[in-house]
């Protein structure tokens, strides 16, 4: 009797070209911020910059486990540039934002990545800390109202979970059965401080029993494990399971934004984070060794990164500024425009 | 068609308004079962369903933030706060998100917060506010302040339509106490357009909701003792406000006297005032002057809220002041 042998299986599913769209994601997250440092040091990014340096694979990751096609939803948080970038977010567009470009996704009215397009799946975040959970808990009360099989995903880091706004969205989600997936990304810090004041608890993921839902911890550094444990909540909330909480360990290696001089941190923490646990070498190593993955088609990658990137930057830095003018339209539906006070040149009043 | 009362006029709005469109839904603390704590939204849920009458668990923001993420999907939601002092709970995600969702996100929020506002019941410092004032100050939010039964239903129904966040006040001592016959039709009352509630020549009295008809009784009282022609203002709407309407009754009148039940210290009548100066300062005869509430919270005791409160007869003498200035 002759035996086949069936052929490998792809690690979480997914084919080989998947696996190296994620690592696609993973550095062009990763290349476009070290752009934005640039950018901000010549003083052409007006306002804070905030990385996700070692924590690419969570947004990645988790946002690649909705499916677009069928209109999923996410609401990314300020270390989720990543998810922004696989709902279809371009380079460009996150470089005029953070350069308070006219021609910006906000008109220049908002900072950093505080932008959505609700036709491309994700809606900006606001800086009130659980406020958006609330926000997608409605999103996906429309779906499920709808009859839509579509599902929802918030992002909100450690500190959010402290907050009230926090718990009355995931509450209401939870009892409305809402599909809706919340991560909590635990990067060990919210601005300088640690997760031991934040919470008494030692798992935040404990914290989903008090609503009655399923809550799941994962390595937040591993993009496949954030995939899987994801796309299986994401699948749960189509079937009609509800909410499902997942907290994803991670490190935030740099400050809370660009300024942060992180003097609070234990030495060598952010030293031993970079050396042995940075998600993006964690998968190139797994590429290589595991799916024989070259290094040549991992440059191939890289160059094409740093193309796209080049090239979103000259335009970026061609784009105007808004007419100043433009920041009195379309405060409400109607009217249109707000008077200017009446101090001001032109006024009518 | 018989009276209906300002409670039922609203009512009567909201079902019209579900039946007009299946994108309008409600949402709030005790409204499907129970029909709400006044019940204002009684038989809703037996006639539209579970789906569309929501009882929320007591979470002001969650429901807040959840009517504006159905809003952006396309849904106009309607959230009822149990007594609109609890309104305050929601006011991080209502003047943080809510109100700035199109501007900063070009996201369609059309949603409606309303729900019982207002004193002269007895409610103590808890169910007894006026919190406009709090959100005159937001851009993005649009105010109503109805002071009729037609009025409630017409200005809620042009709410719901509207596609701005629009917070609706209703006044609890009006719910039960003025009743009158429904116009016929789609009765749809534009926001932003003040009503002239009486004419007359000799005084201005600017005001909104339960002023209006403390504002009413006190002119039928000057016109009776003084022999004084006031005319009086409804508002209708504080955001936004109708400066052409506050604007013509100063120029006929060239008094003008704010009442509104709202403390004094940066309540509505200081910026209805400040307009006046800019719009209209040469046709005064007389300093603007204001009737509110004094500026403390609002206590329990008869004697202390009848005092705390303004009443007729403060409009009466303030009325009398400014006629002889």
């Amino acid at each position: 009797m002759a035996i086949t042998l069936s052929p490998p299986t792809a690690p979480a599913g997914l084919t080989r070209s998947q696996l190296l769209e994620l690592y696609y994601y993973m550095r062009l997250t990763r290349t476009l911020e070290e752009r934005l440092v640039a950018l901000y040091r010549q003083t052409k990014v007006v306002g804070g910059l905030f990385r996700s340096l070692g924590q690419e694979a969570d947004a990645v990751g988790s946002a690649y486990a909705l499916d677009r096609s069928r209109g999923d939803i996410l609401s990314p948080l300020i270390r989720n540039l990543g998810s922004m970038l696989v709902q279809g977010a371009q380079p460009l567009e996150i470089l005029l934002q953070y350069m308070a470009k006219g021609d910006s996704l906000s008109r220049g009215r908002e900072l950093n990545i505080h932008i959505g397009d609700l036709d491309r799946g994700f809606i900006g975040q606001i800086s009130h800390l659980g406020d958006m959970v609330a926000v997608m808990a409605g999103v996906t009360l429309t779906f499920k109202l709808r009859k839509e099989p579509r599902v929802g995903l918030v992002y909100v880091g450690d500190g959010a979970t402290s907050t009230g706004a926090f718990h009355e969205g995931l509450n209401f989600a939870a009892v409305q059965r809402c599909p809706l997936v919340v991560i909590v990304e635990n990067n060990g810090y919210a601005y300088s401080t640690p997760i031991a004041r934040q919470t008494a608890a030692t798992r935040l993921a404990d914290k989903a029993g008090g609503y009655g839902i399923p809550g799941i911890t994962a390595d937040g550094n591993d993009v496949l494990a954030v995939y899987e444990v994801t796309k299986e909540a994401v699948d749960r909330a189509r079937e009609g399971g509800g909410v499902t909480l997942i907290e994803l360990m991670t490190y935030r290696r740099k400050g809370h934004a660009e300024h942060d001089d992180q003097s609070y941190l234990p030495a060598g923490e952010i030293e031993r984070w970079a050396a042995e646990n940075d998600p993006l070498d964690r998968y190139v190593d797994r590429l290589t060794d595991i799916l024989g993955v070259t290094a040549d088609e991992l440059d191939a990658i890289n160059d094409r990164v740093r193309g796209e990137v080049d090239r979103a930057t000259d335009l970026a830095e061609r784009s105007a500024p808004p007419a100043a003018a433009d920041a009195l339209i379309g405060v409400y539906a109607d009217p249109p425009v707000m008077p200017l006070q009446w101090y001001r040149e032109g006024s009518d009043g | 068609m018989g009276e209906v009362t300002y409670l039922e006029a609203i009512r009567e709005g909201l079902i019209e308004e579900m039946e007009r469109d299946s994108n309008v839904f409600c949402l709030g603390e005790d409204i499907g079962v129970y029909g709400g704590a006044f019940k204002v939204t009684e038989g809703l849920l037996s006639r539209f369903g579970a789906d569309r009458v929501i009882d929320t668990p007591v979470s002001e923001t969650g429901f807040v933030g959840a009517a504006a993420g159905a809003a952006h999907m396309g849904m106009r939601p309607v959230c009822e706060m149990q007594f609109i002092d609890f309104i305050s709970c929601a006011y991080s995600i209502l003047t943080n998100y809510v109100a700035t969702a199109r501007y900063r996100s070009f996201l369609p929020c059309p949603m409606v917060v309303r729900g019982p506002s207002g004193g002269y019941v007895r409610g103590g410092p808890f169910h007894s506010q006026n919190p406009e004032a709090a959100f005159l100050h937001t851009p993005g939010l649009k105010i109503v302040c109805p002071a009729t039964p037609a009025d409630a239903k017409g200005l809620l129904k042009a709410a719901i339509r509207d596609d701005d966040p629009v917070l609706f006040f209703e006044h609890k001592y009006l719910y039960r106490r003025v009743r009158e016959t429904m116009p016929t039709g789609d009765h749809v009352v534009p926001l932003g357009k003040a009503r002239v509630a009486r004419e007359g020549r000799d005084l201005s009295i600017i005001t909104y909701a339960a002023g209006v008809w403390k504002s009413l009784e006190a002119a039928q009282i000057l016109e009776r003792e003084d022999g004084l022609a006031v005319e009086v203002l409804d508002l209708r709407t504080l955001l936004p406000l109708d400066d052409d309407g506050i604007v013509m009754t100063v120029k006929k009148t060239n008094r003008a006297l704010i009442v509104h039940e709202d403390t004094a210290t940066g309540g509505a009548a200081g910026e209805v005032i400040a307009r006046v100066n800019q719009l209209a300062f040469e046709w005064l005869d007389a300093p603007v002057r204001r009737v509110a509430a004094h500026d403390v919270p609002l206590p329990y005791a008869p004697a202390l809220e009848d005092f705390v409160l303004p009443q007729t007869s403060d409009i009466v003498a303030a009325s009398r002041w400014l006629a002889k200035y």
